[in-house]
């Protein structure tokens, strides 16, 4: 795999020349934090930290049609769902921190036999760059992932030295566009030796280690029965500000919308903290009440979802602890289970 | 020298105690710190050795009343559908109120969702709330480690720098043009009311939207809420929506959709807006729970603007005065629309 | 993306045609539709077990998981019975023969009719309209009757006019190779059949436990009155099996809807031991 050295310029002038067959995004200015589509490459400035939103609504679009339809009454396809039209057109997201990026790797184990999220990790580039400074709201150390850590990136860059970058190639579609980087030169030895000094600083926080592994040897019904449930839900509203923020949290509702004789099936981002969530038609609600949505969200993450697939759903980006209206946090919730 | 705030939690944890140990209570809502600077967290002590964790900062933004019905219906037994309620007194609850939380708790009482009888209301004239958001661009969104609170002043410090702010000039936008900041109900007083404020323009960020032509106004409007993630943290932390079933969530008929579509969120927005016309007291939790920093009390405090105009009429200023949408007097001088302003009002159109 | 175009969009309804649509119940409030599928390969493709359900697609409104009622031995076309009770199931009754809907699955676990209920002898209790997947479950074991030891069928309703397929129970309670006992709740003029509650008729009846296995579905209940009897004549939770049922969205266990814990009652499901159920929270 290619490892190339960039400074700003090069990296204006790379992202220009992709810019040619891609869309390129990247993290906004403004405090809203969205990610935009930039034009202008050489004035990219990544805030440390992660940008408000996740990247997973560009896997998760908000809404994705999944079908559409004709509603015409005397068309004779009318109610034939068709798969939706692909533009065909392909992002580059530059500047994803390694714990978004690792969320699409996390992400895609569910979503195994989902042809639409499949598409959309081929429809979408991801050129990390890794963290020189962690937020104090990071903890992507206790979940297996690392700031310098590549997974989920087609290319990573480190910023080794103010506006000097080392551009790795991790998968060969990476590689491919690091191809096209005519400003940038061979990465020399001694980048690669700051690259590696940089890499063995990561401080792995000693506060919690082997998360994952403590958790799966509890019993699932006795953490589930445990009394601090109700002590952590007590101030919970209920809203789905963690839900939508998290780039782990993956669960979606599906919608049928209509107008004017055209029809289409969405899906869009859901959130179990809403009671409609687990509604019968009958009335009853199985987690009717607000401990049960707590809890079952927590469990889902550290318990179900390690025990199923082999990793916490967590990235540890911080953003459900900064943003919670009243201040759940999750790192305290993992404290709480671990000693339990 | 303890700090104004500091004699006020101390204050706060002595009523609590009293409350708890006596029995009179058997919850006292309240704030614990946060695990974040600039943070606080809605707490319910229910032990008198709970109370040490109770504290009274800058940063208690949330409006407390928005817990009150839920936790009084807690203590209630379970009864099913056209059982009599049980005999005898039902279990109390305490809770801090300043002028605007106490005016939520007044409309709540109005509206049946709080019995008067059930709640100990322990007021807190405001000093306002201090907005984190506008620390955090004083700072230029440097990350911010620690915050230490003086009476006037913010000393704010991250990993390499250290700034003192003027508390004033991050006081959140909706205490600055408050004027009612002392509690309109309360059971204790903690504190010296400072009495009505005056305030040059009340309705001033109303009033520069309301200068704009209608291109701008919908530019505004647009640009403003395009964010939104339906996360409905501002309707969650709002004392006035308490619906079973909110309209968002109906599916017959369904009104707004589910995804962020721009017609389904400004729809939302604006609907919600009317459903808290005349009812809302602009406690500012619907901004500060936003993610996203959208400023949807703006939409509310146009409402109240009107309101007041029309019917000369604020939400939760007395228990005896009447609610203004929803009292049906027959001698009503306006026809079922209003078709004209009220000569008494005055006010621009 | 050679990958993924091989692969099949879990989201996709096959077309098909409402071929008829019966009234079941005395209160209109449940029908049968039978469904078949519009193009041959698909027809030709589908194949499911007794137990297992299909999303059905209301394109314009939504979709509902429900229990498939036919056989797999019923070539050419597919029961569903529904009950109508929200949006798509309303839409779907005001439907009419000859009209377009979607048909998703077959998904879920099903009954293990051919693995471990072969060479047992089978009791099949339900209640109420819970008792669709049951009767796929019957006339395949009718079908493939030597797989099977003795069938035993507890079925009740609230009144006979709630009672599902009543011409084929007559059928059934004809035959001797199936034991059918039909209650209802309370005494009602013209029923000269069993009356009472279905965990009394399960308990008077008293299966044997003896190389057996229980199929029981109805309200959450139901099953609860059901065990004790059952457990009082040596019945242990791992002979058991239960049908839950839950909100659902995907029925490909992804969107999170569904889940009793760590399971999910579209993909882990919606099948289970009594004995699995016992260990999973109160979620359903």
């Amino acid at each position: 795999m290619k490892v190339l050295k960039f400074d700003r310029q090069a990296i204006g002038e790379w992202l220009s020349k992709l810019a040619e067959d891609y869309d390129i995004y990247a993290p906004g200015e403004s405090s809203q934090g969205t990610w935009q589509l930039i034009s202008d490459y050489s004035q990219i400035d990544i805030k440390s930290g992660v940008p408000e939103k996740p990247v997973k609504n560009f896997l998760f679009p908000q809404p994705e049609t999944l079908l559409t339809f004709s509603t015409v009454p005397d068309d004779p396809d009318a109610f034939k769902p068709r798969e939706p039209e692909d533009s065909g057109r392909k992002n580059v997201i530059f500047g994803v921190r390694p714990c978004d990026a690792r969320s699409i790797s996390l992400n895609a184990m569910p979503y195994e036999k989902d042809t639409y999220y499949k598409a959309n990790m081929e429809k979408n580039l991801i050129i990390g760059l890794t963290c020189n400074t962690p937020c104090s709201t990071c903890f992507c150390t206790w979940t297996g992932g690392s700031p310098m850590g590549t997974e989920g990136c087609d290319i990573s860059l480190t910023e080794i030295e103010k506006d000097s970058f080392v551009a790795r190639g991790v998968t060969e579609r990476g590689d491919k566009l690091l191809c096209l980087a005519t400003a940038a030169s061979e990465a020399s030895d001694q980048d690669i030796e700051k690259l590696s000094g940089l890499e063995k600083d990561v401080a792995i926080s000693t506060d919690i280690t082997a998360l994952e592994e403590t958790l799966k040897s509890k019993d699932m019904m006795e953490l589930y029965n445990a009394p601090f449930w109700k002590d952590i839900a007590e101030r919970c509203v209920n809203c789905g500000t963690c839900t939508f923020l998290c780039p782990t949290c993956y669960c979606f509702d599906i919608q049928d919308e209509t107008l004017h004789g055209r029809g289409r099936r969405i899906r869009c981002q859901d959130s179990c903290m809403f009671p409609l969530f687990t509604l019968h038609a009958s009335g009853h609600n199985p987690r009717g009440d607000k401990v049960q949505r707590v809890r079952n969200r927590f469990m889902h993450k550290l318990k179900y979802f390690p025990d199923r697939f082999g990793s916490v759903s967590c990235v540890g980006c911080g953003r459900c602890v900064r943003d919670c209206p009243v201040n759940i946090d999750i790192r305290e919730v993992m404290r709480q289970m671990l000693t339990f | 020298m303890s700090t104004l705030n500091e004699k006020i939690t101390e204050e706060i944890r002595s009523q609590a105690e009293r409350l708890l140990s006596s029995g009179e209570v058997a919850a006292f809502l309240g704030y614990e710190a946060g695990s974040l600077p600039m943070t606080a967290r809605p707490f319910v002590a229910r032990k008198p050795e709970d109370v040490s964790r109770l504290v009274w900062n800058s940063f208690c933004v949330l409006n407390l009343s928005n817990y009150l019905p839920s936790l009084l219906k807690s203590f209630e037994p379970q009864r099913r559908p056209g059982e009599p309620p049980p005999e005898g007194p039902l279990p109390k609850v305490g809770v801090i109120a300043t002028g605007c939380w106490s005016r939520n708790i007044v409309v709540q009482i109005k509206e049946n969702q709080v019995d008067r009888e059930r709640v100990v209301i322990v007021g807190i004239p405001s000093r306002g709330m201090v907005s984190s958001r506008k620390v955090k661009d004083l700072v230029n969104n440097r990350e911010i480690l620690k915050v230490i609170e003086e009476d006037h002043n913010l000393k704010v410090s991250g990993s390499d720098f250290d700034q003192e702010i003027n508390r004033w000039d991050v006081v959140r936008d909706n205490c600055l043009t408050c004027v009612h900041p002392d509690p309109v109900i309360y059971d204790i007083l903690i504190g010296n009311p400072s009495g009505e404020r005056q305030v040059s323009d009340r309705f001033e960020q109303v009033n520069d939207i309301e200068a704009k032509t209608h291109e701008e106004r919908w530019e505004w409007f647009t640009e403003a809420f395009s964010a939104c993630v339906r996360c409905y943290a501002c309707r969650n932390v709002c004392p006035l929506c308490y619906c079973p079933t909110c309209f968002v969530d109906d599916s017959r008929p369904q009104w707004v959709g589910k995804s962020t579509d721009q017609t389904d969120t400004l729809l939302f927005h604006i609907l919600r807006a009317y459903h808290c016309a005349g009812r809302c007291t602009d406690c500012g939790s619907c901004e500060s729970a936003c993610p996203v920093g959208i400023p949807m009390r703006l939409l509310t405090k146009k409402l109240n603007k009107d309101v007041l105009e029309m019917y000369q009429s604020e939400a939760g200023m007395s228990l005896d005065e009447p609610l203004p949408l929803t009292t049906y007097n027959p001698a009503d001088p306006q026809g079922f629309v209003l078709t004209e302003r009220s000569e008494k009002g005055g006010g621009k159109s | 993306m050679s990958d993924i175009s091989k692969m099949k969009n879990p989201y996709k309804p096959y077309s098909a045609r409402l071929d008829n649509i019966k009234v079941e119940t005395e209160d209109g409030n449940l029908k049968t539709f039978r469904i078949v599928l519009e193009e041959k390969a698909d027809r030709d493709a589908w194949s499911h077990v007794a137990g297992q359900f299909a999303m059905l697609s209301i394109a314009g409104k939504g979709e509902i998981p429900i229990g498939i009622a036919s056989s797999p031995t019923e070539q050419g076309y597919l029961l569903f019975t529904v009950n109508r009770a929200g949006v798509v199931t309303t839409a779907l009754h005001n439907m009419r023969e000859g009209d377009r809907i979607g048909v998703r699955g077959p998904l879920g676990n099903g009954f293990p009719v051919d693995t471990e209920l072969k060479g047992k002898n089978i009791v099949i209790i339900a209640g109420g309209f819970a008792f669709t997947t049951l009767r796929a479950t019957l006339i395949y074991m009718l079908e493939n009757r030597s797989d099977y030891g003795k069938i035993t069928v507890i079925y009740g309703a609230r009144t006979p006019g709630m009672l599902l397929y009543r011409d084929e129970l007559e059928a059934w309670q004809a035959r001797d190779d199936v034991d059918i006992h039909v209650t209802i709740d309370r005494e009602a003029p013209g029923w000269d059949g069993l009356v009472g509650f279905v965990p009394t008729i399960a308990g008077q009846v008293a299966p044997s436990p003896e190389n057996a296995a229980a199929l029981i579905c109805g309200p959450p209940i139901m099953i609860k009155f059901t065990m004790p009897p059952l457990e009082e004549i040596g019945w242990t939770d791992d002979q058991v099996y239960l049908s839950l049922e839950n909100r659902m969205k995907c029925g490909i266990g992804i969107c999170g809807h569904c889940n009793v814990g760590p399971v999910y009652v579209c993909n882990d499901g919606p099948v289970f031991t009594r004995a699995q159920v016992q260990k999973l929270p109160v979620e359903y």
